[in-house]
């Protein structure tokens, strides 16, 4: 007998959630420029496993709550959360058959493009980085991401979400 | 646009207390595994410093009263103290380009937006955006942030620059040949009303003056704890509509 799929939906917003608390809990001094984009790359994690679930819609929801969270301007993540995953929902069936480190280097130019968006963003209002340091969460993001991927694989194939 | 983005933040608040939920587990931990001998000495010292607070205080109301009466002499306005309030940090911006922090106090608490913010040294900065039950605080060296101030010793005044660095502020478009020396107090001035007049904004550390430019370059150290004070007291003055 083959068990019915337990649709456990609540778990794609749940990780959301945590990897927008995760994106707010205040880090060491010398560690605020590298903290990895954890809500950028639960995102991309989402729309490569299950692209017919997540995708710019959430990219927006999720975008807009970073924004008020983080207190930038309205807008500034949720544009580059929705270019990021755009390109995610282009590129997920060549992702998908990539070795981790390959995957990795995926992974370090999409938050790559979602750093250099918020930073044009943050450039217009005045108040942008003075050198590359923008970029160290993209690095620190690429580092994380086969932790990523492992948790949240087992965590799907666990509840079964498709 | 302010509403929606004040909406989100309100149902963004379990998020900003989960996000500040290790903080405040180390701290109560920190304070229930606290030995006797440390409380003790703890509690002597605040005596200890209150002893001396009150001993100002008591000078304070004298000179208050001296205040008053020579200025009614002059017939000008009397300044009123102002009342604050205690609020607490529960969250500081991630994004490192922006200086700003996240209050437990909101609108319920009477909280309004271009509320002057203080410590315990100086002055920190101004809310930026209220919702139901917390706020949003501008600290006054961000990037995007200017406070009118005067020099303590003379009055000359000026503006405060944040640059985006926690402990330096520029003083820009002062002239080459003004009275400003190493070592000088920047008080508040009360120019552009958001500012009450007087609290202590930052103590200048650097001054070239050169041939060559208009203006000297001047840097400034706020006098507030930017970075490490836990709570912050909310200046209520009297609110121009």
């Amino acid at each position: 007998m083959v068990d019915q799929p337990a649709q456990a939906y609540w778990l794609i917003p749940l990780s959301l959630i945590f990897a927008l608390v995760l994106a707010l809990v205040p880090f060491p001094g010398w560690a605020v420029w590298a903290r990895p984009e954890f809500v950028a790359l639960a995102l991309i994690y989402w729309s490569l496993a299950l692209p017919h679930r997540v995708g710019i819609i959430t990219a927006l929801c999720i975008g807009l709550a970073l924004d008020v969270l983080e207190g930038a301007v309205l807008g500034q993540n949720a544009l580059a959360l929705i270019v990021v995953t755009l390109l995610c929902l282009i590129l997920y069936q060549r992702v998908r058959v990539f070795s981790l480190a390959q995957q990795s280097g995926i992974v370090f130019i999409l938050v790559g493009i979602n750093q250099l968006l918020c930073q044009w963003v943050q450039n217009l209002q005045g108040a942008g980085a003075q050198s590359l340091q923008f970029l160290l969460p993209a690095a620190s993001s690429a580092i994380i991401w086969p932790l990523v991927l492992h948790y949240l694989r087992a965590l799907r194939r666990h509840y079964r979400v498709s | 646009m302010t509403t929606t983005r004040s909406l989100i933040d309100t149902a963004a608040t379990p998020i900003y207390w989960l996000a500040d939920l290790p903080a405040r587990l180390g701290e109560w931990g920190s304070n229930n595994a606290r030995s006797r001998g440390s409380l003790v000495e703890e509690n002597e010292r605040l005596r200890r410093e209150n002893l001396v607070l009150e001993g100002r205080s008591q000078q304070m109301a004298s000179l208050q009263a001296e205040n008053f009466r020579l200025k009614s002499l002059l017939n000008s306005t009397t300044i009123l103290r102002d009342d604050v309030l205690v609020a607490e940090l529960i969250g500081v911006s991630p994004d490192p380009v922006r200086h700003q922090l996240i209050l437990d106090k909101g609108d319920r608490d009477g909280i309004y937006v271009g509320q002057p913010l203080i410590d315990a040294q100086g002055l920190m900065g101004q809310v930026v955006e209220v919702s139901e039950a917390n706020s949003r605080a501008l600290l006054i060296t961000d990037t995007t942030h200017s406070i009118p101030v005067q020099v303590n010793r003379n009055g000359v005044r000026a503006i405060a620059e944040g640059i985006g660095s926690l402990d330096k502020l520029e003083v820009h478009h002062v002239s080459a040949t003004t009275d400003i020396q190493d070592g000088d107090l920047l008080v508040s001035s009360g120019l552009g009303g958001r500012f009450p007049v007087g609290y202590p904004v930052a103590r200048v550390s650097l001054i070239e003056r050169d041939p060559g430019q208009a203006f000297a370059k001047i840097e400034a150290t706020p006098m507030a704890a930017m970075d490490r004070s836990r709570h912050v007291l909310l200046v209520f003055t009297e609110r121009t509509p």
